[in-house]
């Protein structure tokens, strides 16, 4: 085909697009403004609901992209892309130029910033830490206190950062619940004599298997679900966390006291993400993500012909999602290029 | 005149910490199914105490959770024990079984029976 295609992003959106770009005969440059590609898998330990280790799926980016025609930019930004005559143009943020015949933006998510809601002390408090902090704890195969101290009684938020008005964000990010669950199972068997409390508004369970990794996290491993959102976190006298919540389903306000709290961070539009829909006019929603062209038949395709959208760049997803969407996206940019000119 | 001067009101918060699981432990050690209730409320809907009486099985459950064992011997006593909420949970819990045990529980501390 000999068609040149410039993918942004080189989390699992933008590998998977630009394996498949390559598979079907085009050029193409994959951008990625960290020093490696695979984005947030590099942050995970094992995945939902199956609870296999995030390195397989990493294993399998790397191979999809090893092809030589793909072209590896590492450690470059693209801020900017532009209609031009012959086709498209994408510009990083020394200004170099990229011709492209298409674009695939993948641009992924930011997690939620979860200093910013005070009410919960993270940054504040030791013992306050995220879903990905305590990703990285499993990978070092050790769940500790910042005094070194093992954890005996561990919460969990739910929606920290999501369907907040407080915070700008309405929507749901839909993985918390499920990370939640899969992050109360491992540190039950990471510590089996810990007890966990997962602190939820709903239980959002909507993904194959994981209701039942929801219900194996209750039966098998014996967490605790309380249904409503903690109001606020606060230090004890002897150095643990007090946090009050309303037990709804009781009907009364609860107080306990925990060794650590883990915020179930949401997912937002990347700032990378932002910058180029700014400087591009690509169109975003009210939530801030991408806004597809149609809703149930062009989720890849963006306001500007050319350029198509690929992964959690238009809305929270899993990795089997995303890895699907951005298949998507590939058949839509291969359609593009075979029919442009005709 | 005798109820004249200041009163106290009694704290309607849950203090996890300090209440006692006695109950909630000497079930689930019996019956696991009262791990995964999901809190419908299927088994309220269809009991027939509730229906004519300030009584919630679903809510009884969490208060057994949470350690908030005065209430629960209070409400313990309606339950006629006909089964009904066990027929309709949709996650298979044996609410019934609960039940029996929960006074059973209470039953081994005389002092507490129900």
């Amino acid at each position: 085909m000999n068609k040149h295609v410039v993918v942004i992003g080189g989390g699992v959106a933008g590998m998977e697009a630009a394996g498949q770009l390559s598979k079907n005969g085009c050029k193409v440059s994959l951008v990625e403004k960290e020093k490696i590609t695979g984005g947030h898998l590099n942050d995970w330990y094992r995945l939902f609901p199956d609870r296999r280790d995030s390195i397989e799926v990493k294993d399998y980016l790397e191979t999809v992209t090893s092809d030589k025609a793909i072209n590896l930019i590492t450690g470059t930004s693209i801020e900017k892309v532009t209609s031009t005559r012959h086709g498209l143009s994408a510009f990083t943020e020394d200004g170099e130029e990229l011709i492209a015949d298409a674009v695939v933006v993948a641009t992924g998510f930011d997690l939620f910033n979860s200093s910013r809601k005070e009410e919960y002390g993270y940054g504040i408090y030791d013992d306050v830490i995220t879903s990905a902090d305590l990703e990285k704890m499993f990978r070092k195969g050790k769940i500790t206190r910042l005094n070194g101290e093992s954890p005996k009684v561990i919460g969990i938020v739910h929606c920290v950062g999501s369907r907040d008005e407080k915070v700008g964000n309405l929507y749901c990010s839909k993985l918390c619940c499920v990370t939640a669950v899969k992050q109360a199972i491992e540190i039950r068997e990471f510590l089996p004599e810990s007890k966990v409390f997962c602190f939820y508004m709903d239980m959002r369970m909507g993904g194959a298997y994981y209701e039942e990794l929801y219900r194996e996290a209750q039966e098998e491993w014996g967490v605790n679900f309380i249904r409503g959102k903690v109001s606020e976190a606060s230090e004890s006298i002897n150095d643990r966390l007090i946090v009050k919540v309303e037990d709804t389903l009781a009907g009364r306000p609860l107080k306990m006291e925990l060794d650590m709290l883990v915020l179930m961070a949401g997912m937002e539009m990347s700032e990378g993400g932002n910058i180029i829909a700014e400087e591009s006019g690509l169109n975003r929603g009210e939530n801030r993500f991408f806004t597809p062209s149609d809703n149930h038949f062009g989720s890849n395709r963006s306001n500007i012909r050319g350029v198509f959208y690929a992964g959690t760049c238009t809305m929270p997803m899993n990795i089997t999602e995303t890895i699907s969407h951005a298949r998507a996206a590939v058949s839509d940019v291969v359609d593009f290029l075979n029919n442009r000119n005709s | 005149m005798d109820k004249f001067g200041y009163t106290i009101s009694k704290g309607r918060q849950i203090n996890y910490d300090t209440n006692s699981r006695h109950i909630a432990e000497y079930i689930l050690e019996r019956e696991n199914s009262f791990r995964i209730c999901i809190e419908c409320g299927c088994c309220s809907a269809t009991c027939t105490t509730g229906a004519f009486t300030k009584f919630s099985i679903r809510e009884l459950q969490i208060l057994i959770k949470r350690g908030e064992n005065d209430l629960v011997r209070e409400n313990l006593k309606k339950c006629m024990l006909c089964g009904k909420c066990t027929l309709v949970c949709p996650r298979g819990v044996n609410t019934r079984n609960v039940i029996m045990l929960a006074r059973e529980a209470f039953q081994k501390r005389l002092k507490n029976a129900v």
